[in-house]
């Protein structure tokens, strides 16, 4: 871990309650700071809220949403629940997969994670996908093409 | 005279679908033409299959263009929308629309009226009567308003809720707390997302409700990380609920607290089950607990604790302010009320359909639905979430009660009813379910977590090699081992799925070739 990183999370920190019940929060704020959760940071994350390094590991590693690697600059979250099955999801995860050239949980071309979702309550207009937090339905692979173009030319 | 309103939804579904640059094209086509309009960030009214719908104000009521992209916009325009003329997307009034006009709306009231961050627009739409007439009554008389009506949770459980309102009451405790369970999981469902982007007020009222009612000043609702867009429309109901005094020390002047937190779930369905998702609050994994002690007396913390779905939650304002036979006499036999389904998959025309108990499968998919969006024929119909059983074409004549469901081998869950067309594979869906329960399993009780797995590997053994050499009893046996043995609904249901598409669409389950692809 870094030293900028090690300062995020001690900011982070900083102002949670030092209590085991902040620990989701926590996380959820070191993700949103690094893109991620160290696995380093178990033990100061630990001491602060009165838990092992263990038991910050194992909630880290039960929840899907935590990643404890760096990753790319933007998270595609594409659905592949019934619904969205039923709409096509999987021509599209299997385009997504080609063009990113990466499997689901990875990080692809452009620094795309692409991450499964199951459901993401648009279930009436799938595929569904949720691109840095905003939601797009019907999204046909051409579509994603455009999203994912739209998304190069971010920084 | 102020510039006439333009209504453009805010709600995620039609964020999904550009609603967005419908707004911004709408704002500047009007800067454009020099014509002054107001645009509104309405919630949506559910008909997904026309989003975005904009809605202009008429003579007599609003009317509706659907759907509308942004390209559409300077056509709207010329067309003279705003004073109703004529345009291939116009839909004439909005009410008159058929699709809305045969629901029978009692939670979904407000939904598509106005900005639903508005105090004024809530308080105009009969919002906090619920909240002031219980504030008046005594505790055991809310709870008997609740048990009048007959409500049943609506997160999938249908457990009477005025039991659990009840319970929580008798437990002596120096603090108690209600949960609000938004951790809206199951594939083909958003009403909940509904209620906490389009109507989050109306939540906060049915939780301040149930405060008032248990003895509890400490509200939490638990939303799930997919949810962006309902998290923040509800971090910005609280702060403004508790600056109109509708939350905070001193409700509505009548001296009780109640506070609300909203708390962001990390991606496991799992935590959709209530202990689990106690746990999660606490900051632990979210590991189902054994029961007893239900979570009405020891939960939070050891807490009493009012568990509830937002649906459910968001009903109880509605029995309040209308008194409960306004909801008790609609449904059929011990279904009371109305059932906010969610019409998804493969179909024509998608959305939420609030309508009382005892619809027909066939009057949702066909009449509301339309058929399926291919347009080839319905083959499959899933009905409550992932957890829900597989029902087959000739089967539509179901009615959609939770009595009657259970009687056909499912269960109505939390509402959601999802559409497969005649291409859809249900081995694989099959395996699907038991993928999803092995991904999803807490891992706490053997079943569930083995059992899922063998699950999988038993399916893909059938879809590679045929139902033969005893599979097909190996996997009935687990499916058995799963319902009865499991700790909670993940393990104890997953067999719905699995067993129901193999009982209606046995000439699936046979050699796929090799390789057995998932």
């Amino acid at each position: 871990m870094t030293d900028a990183a090690a300062a995020a999370v001690e900011a982070v920190l900083a102002r949670a309650a030092p209590e085991p019940a902040s620990l989701l929060p926590v996380l959820h704020a070191v993700q949103e700071a690094l893109g991620h959760v160290p696995p380093e940071a178990a033990g100061a994350i630990g001491h602060r809220l009165g838990l092992s390094a263990a038991e910050v590991h194992g909630v880290v590693s039960f929840y899907h949403w935590f990643r404890t690697r760096p990753g790319g600059r933007h998270t595609v979250r594409l659905c592949r629940a019934e619904a969205c099955q039923a709409r096509g999801a999987g021509t599209l995860q299997a385009h997504a997969e080609r063009r990113l050239g990466c499997g689901l949980s990875g990080t692809g071309a452009g620094g795309v994670n692409l991450e499964p979702a199951d459901c993401l309550g648009h279930c009436a207009c799938g595929p569904s996908v949720l691109v840095d937090g905003q939601p797009h339905a019907r999204v046909t692979p051409e579509r994603l093409d455009a999203i994912l173009a739209a998304l190069e030319e971010k920084p | 005279m102020t510039a006439p309103a333009v209504y453009v939804p805010a709600d995620s579904t039609a964020l999904a679908l550009g609603a967005d640059a419908v707004a911004a094209a709408v704002a500047a086509e009007s800067a454009r033409r020099g014509v002054a309009v107001r645009v509104v960030r309405n919630s949506s009214r559910g008909a997904f299959w026309l989003e975005p719908l904009v809605e202009v104000d008429g003579p007599s009521g609003r009317l509706a263009f659907g759907a509308v992209s942004a390209a559409d916009v300077p056509g709207l325009f010329e067309a003279g929308f705003l004073a109703g003329g004529k345009h291939r997307l116009a839909l004439g009034p909005v009410t008159a629309i058929p699709w809305l006009a045969r629901q029978d709306r009692l939670v979904f009231a407000r939904a598509g009226l106005d900005d639903p961050l508005s105090p004024e627009a809530y308080l105009a739409a009969g919002g906090t009567a619920g909240l002031r007439r219980a504030l008046a009554l005594p505790p055991a008389a809310v709870v008997s308003q609740i048990a009048d009506a007959g409500l049943r949770g609506r997160g999938g459980a249908a457990f009477p809720a005025a039991v659990k309102w009840r319970t929580v009451l008798e437990t002596p405790a120096a603090r108690k707390v209600v949960v609000c369970n938004a951790d809206e999981g199951d594939s083909g469902t958003f009403a909940d997302r509904m209620v906490m982007e389009g109507d989050p007020f109306a939540l906060l009222e049915g939780m301040a409700i149930a405060g008032t009612a248990v003895g509890a000043e400490r509200g939490i609702v638990y939303v799930r990380a997919e949810y962006p867009q309902a998290r923040a429309a509800l971090l910005r109901a609280v702060e403004i609920a508790t600056a109109q005094g509708w939350l905070g020390g001193d409700v509505l002047g009548s001296g009780r607290a109640f506070r609300v937190d909203i708390f962001q779930g990390a991606g496991a369905y799992v935590c959709g089950e209530e202990t689990a998702l106690l746990e999660s609050l606490e900051g632990k994994r979210g590991m189902v607990r054994a029961k007893p002690p239900v979570p009405a007396v020891a939960g939070l913390h050891g807490l009493p604790t009012l568990v509830h779905n937002v649906l459910t939650l968001a009903t109880v304002p509605a029995i309040l302010a209308h008194g409960p036979e306004a909801h008790g006499r609609r449904g059929t036999g011990r279904s009371r009320g109305t059932q906010a389904f969610q019409l998804a998959g493969n179909v024509r025309r998608g959305g939420l359909v609030e309508a009382p108990f005892g619809l027909s499968l066939r009057e949702l998919v066909e009449g509301f639905g339309g058929g399926t969006e291919s347009g080839r024929p319905i083959r499959a119909v899933q009905v409550g979430g992932p957890l829900g059983s597989w029902f087959p074409a000739s089967q539509l004549d179901l009615p959609l009660d939770y009595e009657s469901v259970a009687a056909a081998g499912g269960a109505l869950g939390h509402g959601g009813v999802v559409v497969f067309d005649d291409t859809v594979d249900m081995a694989r869906m099959a395996r699907h379910a038991m993928a999803f329960c092995a991904r999803e399993s807490c891992g706490k009780c053997t079943p569930c977590r083995i059992g899922s797995t063998r699950g999988v590997e038993l399916l893909d053994a059938i879809r590679r090699e045929g139902p033969g050499g005893g599979r097909m009893e190996l996997l009935r046996d687990l499916c058995a081992t799963l319902a009865g043995a499991s700790l909670c609904a993940l393990g104890g249901m997953t067999p719905g799925p699995v067993l129901s598409a193999l009982q209606h669409f046995p000439e699936d389950f046979g050699p796929r070739g090799a390789g057995g692809e998932p």
